[in-house]
């Protein structure tokens, strides 16, 4: 970091606690920001690209190790894709292990943020594993509430990171509801757990701060959204089924940057948890409905700060949804629906940990994929975290460089954002060779 | 004085340093064990080296990583190898045969801002590597194992048996022989406990191939299957196909290596 006459340059060459690779750059000169950028460095490794040509069977597996943070929302969304290709949706009970599968994913990613990667910056921690000199209940408890998660995905996907149980159709085969039934105690007590999250996270001290963009979602008839075919922004201005996605959304390759950044032909929007709250607050279940009752956060919430509340939130959801898949859960006859291949285009998207992830196939009559296309929720959010950076700067340029710092670095941190996802895609678009 | 750790990343998902942070029960007792002197996924305190042990994750692919890795190397006792990428490349050396610019167009709007080399290469194509983990993701249990070998001074032991042992050692049904799947599990190593099979898929090769691995016996198999070749060799090329490849090419011609010619070989 350095501080010259005139002007400073805020520096930041890799920022901690993101997963990812990533920089941040702000420049300021006679109190006016003339730059704050998010860079990202991470190499990109092409999925993309060698997807083309690859069998319609391997998408979930493959697409999975983009990130190994969120390898259930990109085994999702590419199922979702391939089967409204092929004409086929899977419902029922092989629909509800998808959404505890996913259950376990959001809780292990929102737990990990709130505990590990996020609360160390209210609390002045340059990390979890410092914190816990001081509160070590404190960090057990999301330890233990992590676990739990990472059981339900090792239950349901036969392991945490990249799980192997996933196929299009369904799963390769249906777990046994004895050894679901047994994890019910350890669920009920994380619920608790989770309230208890949301209380002490709501204690935090929130930078003053609210950000005017529109938040989108995927939305669901029935339930918060995890999975779904629509798409919605809470202003109601768009409400469309997910094939239109990409009539409404791009990305743009900035020159900074190994990820590309998305553009809305209506303005600013972010995605995420913020997003699917201010879509679908009233279709929370009873637990966490309560939880935001209690913590008094309605619709809009508009400060990002506020956005690990609201991921304390969704983790109350998340056990009591699991806690009622469980309890309802009967075998499936057949663990995944039979597909037959043709040639066509399929769209997917569902609701990763860190929101919206869009994914596109054109495929061939043998099954085989013609082109992709994958837009992951960090290049979506990445103009929203560059706005509000800028802001926030402006707004506190009287702090020393390293608060400055501090406070830009807690700033990106709200997005939770993945730069593993970020960097890979973009548009594809097709090659004349 | 405790043991100073420091967790490189490089080009990877994320996942495998993930497993150090998913290792729950452990995490607050490794914390008092050894000193964590660079982890940047966990912690924004970052202390200068030298490191007594460097875990690192991720694939050399940028000109910066070739030289990053070599600093790494200099700075630290012991370098552990972690996962897929680390150790062979990853799935993103698919672009190792392909034509990269190519890719880049296929991505990228405007490829003249990316900054990549054609290949991507594991750790140890580029310094000396101590430990090597196997696995996409690498088995959080054979981590840990590893980290407390080094911490007591011990060197690390991985099994290099085949995924096809462990299946038998814990009475899982043949997915090959009685299910008819196709299965890498005779070639692959294990480390995994034979996840797959368990639950009634076969193999996919995450782990890379074991010691004694007979490719031409299994290429025979999965024909009759009625694989193509195209299929058998996409099997094999996806999460560590730099060393499925190199595997293939030091078996042809000895009777042993796999008959499809399926270009460039490493
Ligand atoms: S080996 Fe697999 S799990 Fe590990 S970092 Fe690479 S892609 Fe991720
Ligand atoms: S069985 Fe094979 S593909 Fe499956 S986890 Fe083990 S090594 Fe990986």
């Amino acid at each position: 970091m350095s501080h010259r006459t005139g002007g400073r340059i805020l520096n930041v060459k890799a920022l901690a606690r993101v997963e990812g690779e990533g920089a941040l750059h702000v420049a300021v000169r006679d109190n006016e920001v003339l730059d704050a950028k998010l860079q990202i460095y991470e190499p990109p490794r092409f999925f993309e690209a060698f997807l083309e040509g690859r069998d319609f069977r391997e998408p979930p597996d493959i697409t999975a190790r983009i990130c190994g943070i969120c390898p259930v929302a990109y085994q999702m969304s590419s199922c979702t894709a391939i089967e409204s290709a092929f004409g086929v949706s899977v419902e029922g009970q092989l629909a509800e292990l998808r959404r505890l599968l996913y259950c376990g994913e959001w809780i292990e990613s929102h737990v990990l943020h709130i505990y590990m990667l996020h609360a160390p910056d209210f609390l002045g921690y340059p990390g979890a594993i410092e914190m816990a000199a001081e509160h070590r209940d404190l960090v057990q408890r999301g330890l233990r509430m992590k676990k739990i998660g990472n059981q339900l995905m090792e239950l349901v996907g036969g392991r945490a990171i990249h799980p192997v149980n996933v196929r299009i159709g369904g799963f390769y085969s249906s777990p046994d509801p004895e050894r679901m039934r047994e994890m019910l105690p350890d669920l009920r007590w994380a619920l608790d757990a989770a309230q208890e999250t949301v209380d002490w996270v709501n204690t935090f001290s929130f930078p003053a701060y609210e950000g005017d963009w529109e938040f989108v979602s995927v939305v669901q008839p029935d339930r918060y959204p995890i999975m779904g075919d629509r798409i919605r922004s809470a202003s109601g201005v768009l409400d469309i089924p997910v094939a239109e996605f990409l009539d409404h959304f791009s990305e743009e390759h900035v020159a900074h940057s190994n990820a590309l950044h998305g553009k809305w032909d209506r303005g600013q929007y972010v995605v995420g948890p913020l997003a699917r709250f201010a879509n679908a607050q009233d279709q929370l279940p009873p637990g966490a409905a309560a939880a935001a009752d209690r913590v008094d956060l309605h619709g809009e919430v508009r400060n990002p700060y506020k956005s690990i509340i609201v991921r304390a939130i969704e983790v109350v959801a998340a056990y009591e949804e699991a806690i009622r898949i469980i309890e309802d859960y009967v075998r499936p006859t057949a663990p995944a629906i039979p597909v037959r291949p043709r040639a066509s285009v399929g769209h997917g998207v569902s609701e990763a940990p860190r929101g919206l992830l869009y994914h596109r196939y054109f495929l061939k009559d043998d099954g085989s994929i013609d082109s992709c296309d994958i837009v992951p929720p960090t290049a979506q959010n990445q103009p929203a975290i560059e706005h509000d950076l800028l802001h926030v700067v402006e707004d506190n340029l009287s702090l020393s460089d390293a608060d400055l710092t501090h406070l830009c670095e807690q700033t990106i941190r709200n997005y939770d954002p993945c730069i593993s996802c970020a960097t890979h895609f973009l548009e594809i678009r097709r090659v004349d060779v | 004085m405790k043991p100073r750790i420091a967790v490189w990343k490089f080009s990877s998902c994320d996942g495998c340093q993930l497993s150090l942070l998913d290792c729950e029960d452990e995490l607050l007792a490794l914390g008092n064990a050894v000193e964590i002197a660079y982890f940047l996924e966990a912690t924004s305190r970052v202390e200068d080296g030298p490191y007594d042990v460097s875990i690192v994750e991720g694939s050399i692919t940028t000109a910066h990583d070739e030289e990053r890795i070599q600093e790494v190397r200099e700075n630290s006792g012991v370098v552990v190898a972690i996962g897929a990428c680390a150790t062979a490349g990853g799935i993103q050396a698919l672009k190792n045969f392909a034509d990269v610019e190519e890719y880049k167009r296929i991505v990228y709007a405007h490829p003249e801002y990316v900054d990549t080399l054609a290949t991507s290469t594991p750790i140890g194509e580029h310094i000396k590597v101590d430990v090597e983990l196997r696995g996409c993701p690498i088995d959080r249990g054979q981590l840990l194992a590893a980290i407390s070998a080094l911490v007591l001074g011990h060197a690390p032991r991985t099994k290099t048996s085949p995924v096809c042992l462990d299946c038998k050692q814990n009475g899982i049904t043949c997915v090959l022989v009685s299910k008819g799947r196709p299965c890498l599990g005779p070639i692959t190593q294990t480390g995994c406990g034979a996840l797959c099979p368990s639950i009634g898929r076969g193999c996919f090769g995450c782990f890379g191939p074991a010691d004694t691995a007979n490719v031409d016996a299994l290429t025979a198999q999965l024909r009759q299957l009625g694989m193509t070749d195209v299929g058998i060799d996409e099997m094999m090329n996806t999460y560590a196909t730099t060393q499925f490849r190199k595997l293939v090419a030091d078996q042809a011609g000895t009777g042993r290596g796999g008959s499809d010619d399926s270009g460039e070989q490493v």
